[in-house]
């Protein structure tokens, strides 16, 4: 073969031109005779340098949630809104780190004697005692008899996923009931672990609230011993969650089928302003004696997005069954990432151990829920100033970071596409997104897309 | 007011549903079994439990300085410094940190490599280096489901767990010479010949873990050239680029004479050791592709991957990572900060080599000096293992792997006397 020169700088040809370099560069002049021997005379030889064995690997689908964000960045607009992902943003449309959050940062940064070596498998201990407490209570008689597992994870979404692979090694009963509709990544992290997805009915679209007959005879009819995806409180997308006397309802159905509650608590403090009240759906079911897995999250009301910190507990019976299952959390754990990240954990542990620490963090949880429900009030007001057919007191009504409009897919294109508003195509909208800059901006587009859009 | 109220009702209630409830409850999960400890996590467990003031961890592959303490480097400390305060954080894209990645890809295809200029490698952030492997495996069972691995006898221990649970089947290649206590090199290659084409093999780009023993140069062109022959595809595992010789360059020469052979390959890196950054969990996997439509095809693919597994990688790791690479003065520091770790290594190597020799060790340490990067395969048996716990306080896993880091000036003697002890009526 001749060598080319290096006329043309392609890629095809960049290759083609290292290949010939090494063939003519190698010293071996055994294995160089056998290598050209076999390159030019055998055609159905497997060696096939430039063959990927991915070769015909299909495109994946856009993220439906994180491709909003995505979408929302190409758009050249000034008047571009980004209401798609749950990520809380301040008046200003700024992202918010936290002051006890930097705070924290600084004690840890300041620190000489912390190092960055592996966490247990479990992950960071103090984090995961004090997760407990928060989300189960200070003095839940389940922490205080010592039979609950708390483990740390990647966030909400790694709690999840961890608590879905123990069940499908573990638990006799394969399939999940979720609501419907809920966040889009469930029914995939479930489904990958090899559970079973089925949905019960959770939200009636005629009064934008909670069909709450449907949900009870759904779990009625669900065979006895399958597990149940709740969400604590603040339900996404939807924000409509049950009263606490239809918790209690779904409480003594489910003990009575025997069906496992595995609850998602990505919003508490978030809902309400209130950390307890945020997770009396959990407590009651604790309260009970049975037991149950819980996902938490600090992604939201901490702000700790990117440093993916959660936690699963699974609260057992007995002390030797909590040692037992947190055992075989262990062997899910390591052939997925070892152990779990440790910035985001010593974080959190610094806030919730110290007093000070965890009383101003309530103070900025509270202020955040507090302008998103000052959101959800303007956004009201604005479409009632208009006269925007329909009932719109759902907005109000509904609780936590997103409003399910109830707009359709086709107005929602419409108002992205002439009013540049991201969100995703369930209509669901970030209220954490909007300010009262761009409130009647919003308004407009939702009295545009409900009065020109069928 | 309201939720006291709330709080009282529910009470009542409570108590009279919570007899019923705990009386005709059981536990779902009475039937668990008690989870086999994992090997080698499980030995620092055990090694904190001591009590004794000689204990020595030479278990799991954390460094460890001169005084035995674990090393924070210097340049991770001014990259914390200058990016704490200055970020927020949002979450990643599900693919990582585009910054970080770039910079991780030069480190193992070369800082002007052809492949990056020309967009052909799909990479995302991955969980450290078990992330890294983890998603791999997943995504070849996913894209090709009649795929097995292949894996070298001995690997890591993680390795095999992590194929298990991507539920791709295991098979297995000769690697490491017991008797030589080097590499079995005549039999890895009648596996890669015998093996059917196609196979998926998994290759210790340097500083194999447990063995330290890793191909010469002139060995790997030949293990390149025969997967040519065959088509098979090597997926790299590349832990420890910089901590085997000093030199991060050299330590990724086995990738780059696949690179120049033009295989088309996978990468798991990790920063876990050779930044010191362990617990953030900071890695990367690449899988090099034909052509940029490719490149972007796949990474899609293994980003639907990670999504439903953690959705986004965590950032700060990440941070650190951009801000030392892509800062010239804190990249030199690092490059420096390596060189003194893998010197002190090779250093503790020689030491505990020539402290065995004197004291009249019947047997050959050699491998003790052959063998790079942070372990050494002994050739301890499981028992004498055992007897170097039970009596002289020393753990490490059982297989005989001593992680060469938790080796000082002030244990060498120590280590090598109890050693002599249990190995030399062998």
């Amino acid at each position: 073969m001749r060598p080319q020169t290096h006329s043309s700088s392609s890629s095809t040809d960049r290759r083609l031109n290292s290949l010939l370099r090494h063939l003519q560069n190698n010293s071996n002049s055994i294995i160089m005779d056998s290598q050209t021997t076999i390159i030019s005379s055998s055609p159905t030889s497997a060696f096939n340098t430039n063959h990927s064995v991915f070769a015909n690997i299909p495109q994946g689908p856009e993220d439906p949630i994180l491709g909003v964000t995505v979408a929302y960045n190409k758009d050249p607009s000034p008047i571009k809104l980004n209401l798609g992902v749950g990520a809380y943003r301040t008046e200003e449309g700024k992202p918010l780190v936290l002051d006890v959050v930097r705070r924290a940062e600084q004690i840890i940064l300041n620190d000489r004697s912390r190092v960055k070596e592996y966490l247990p498998i479990t992950g960071l201990p103090d984090f995961n005692k004090f997760s407990a407490k928060l989300i189960f209570g200070n003095d839940s008689p389940a922490i205080q008899e010592n039979r609950i597992v708390t483990v740390q994870c990647l966030s909400g979404t790694g709690s999840l996923r961890v608590g879905a692979e123990f069940l499908a090694r573990h638990y006799h009963e394969r399939t999940i009931y979720i609501p419907q509709p809920t966040w889009g990544n469930h029914p995939k992290v479930f489904t990958i672990a090899g559970l079973s997805v089925k949905y019960y009915r959770y939200y009636d679209p005629t009064t934008r609230g909670l069909d709450f007959q449907g949900l009870l005879e759904d779990l009625r009819s669900a065979p006895s011993g399958a597990i149940v995806l709740l969400h604590a409180c603040a339900h996404n997308p939807t924000g409509v969650d049950p009263t606490l006397e239809q918790w209690e309802q779904i409480r003594q159905l489910m003990r009575s089928r025997g069906l496992l509650p595995f609850f998602d608590s990505a919003y508490q403090g978030f809902a309400s302003g209130n950390l307890d009240a945020d997770a009396q759906s959990v407590r009651i079911f604790v309260a009970d004696g049975g037991e149950c897995f819980a996902a938490q999250s600090y992604a939201k009301n901490m702000g700790l997005y990117g440093e993916r910190v959660g936690a699963l507990s699974i609260v057992c019976k007995s002390t030797d069954v909590a040692s037992r299952v947190e055992s075989q959390l262990k062997l899910v754990i390591r052939p997925m990432y070892s152990n779990p990240p440790i910035h985001g954990a010593s974080i959190v542990a610094t806030i919730l151990k110290d007093r000070n620490m965890f009383s101003e963090w309530t103070v900025e949880l509270k202020a955040m829920a507090d302008r998103i429900i000052s959101m959800r009030q303007q956004l009201f007001d604005a479409l009632r100033a208009r006269g925007t057919p329909g009932d719109w007191s759902h907005i109000i009504k509904q609780i936590g970071m997103f409003t399910f409009t109830g707009l359709n897919t086709e107005q929602v294109k419409f108002m992205t596409k002439e009013y540049h508003i991201y969100m995703t195509s369930d209509g669901r909208i970030s209220m954490a997104g909007l300010s009262s800059r761009t409130v009647p901006h919003l308004a407009d587009a939702i009295h545009a897309a409900v009065t020109r859009v069928a | 007011m309201a939720s006291r109220l709330a709080t009282n009702n529910q009470r009542i209630i409570i108590d009279q549903t919570s007899k019923l409830g705990t009386r005709l409850m059981s536990s779902w999960w009475q039937g668990i079994q008690p989870a086999a400890k994992d090997p080698i996590l499980g030995v620092s467990e055990a090694f904190l439990a001591d009590p004794s003031p000689d204990k020595v961890n030479v278990g799991v592959g954390a460094y460890r300085d001169d005084n035995g303490k674990p090393v924070v480097l210097e340049c991770v400390r001014e990259a914390e410094r200058r990016i704490a305060g200055n970020q927020n954080m949002e979450y990643l894209p599900m693919g990582g940190s585009v910054k970080m990645v770039e910079e991780t890809l030069k480190l193992a295809y070369g800082e002007n490599s052809d492949f990056i200029k020309d967009k052909r490698i799909a990479a995302v952030q991955a969980l450290s280096g078990t992330g890294a492997c983890r998603l791999f495996a997943d995504f070849q069972k996913r894209f090709r489901p009649e795929s097995q691995i292949y894996i070298p006898v001995p690997t890591w221990s993680n390795h095999h767990n992590i194929w298990r649970d991507a539920n791709v089947p295991q098979r297995v290649f000769h690697y490491y010479h017991p008797e030589t206590k080097g590499l079995d090199f005549a039999a890895l290659m009648d596996d890669v010949k015998n093996s059917p084409n196609g196979s998926f093999f998994l290759l210790h780009a340097c500083a194999h873990n447990p063995t330290g023993v890793d191909p010469t140069e002139e060995q790997w062109r030949e293990i390149s050239y025969q997967f040519k022959v065959k088509g098979h595809f090597p997926f790299f595992d590349m832990a420890y680029q910089g901590f085997a010789s000093g030199d991060p360059e050299r330590d990724a020469k086995s990738i780059r004479i696949f690179l120049e052979d033009g295989h088309l390959i996978g990468c798991a890196q990790s920063y876990a050791k050779n930044m010191g950054l362990y617990g953030q969990r900071v890695g990367c996997l690449s899988v090099l592709c034909e052509d940029e439509k490719q490149a972007v095809a796949v990474k899609s693919q293994l980003q639907q991957l990670a999504r439903p597994m953690y959705s986004n990688p965590p950032v700060h790791g990440a941070l650190i990572v951009s801000a030392i690479l892509s800062s010239p003065d804190l990249k030199s520091l690092w490059l420096k900060e390596v060189k003194v770790m893998a010197d002190r290594i090779i250093g503790m190597r020689t030491s505990l080599k020539e402290n065995l020799e004197k004291l009249g060790s019947p047997l050959s340490w050699e491998h003790v000096t052959n063998q790079i990067g942070m372990f050494c395969y002994s050739g301890m048996t499981p028992e004498q293992v055992d007897r170097l716990t039970s009596e002289y306080h020393i753990y490490m896993t059982r297989n005989g792997r001593i992680s060469m880091a938790g080796v000082t000036t002030g244990n060498v003697g120590y280590l090598a006397n109890a050693i002599n002890e249990v190995t030399k009526s062998a």
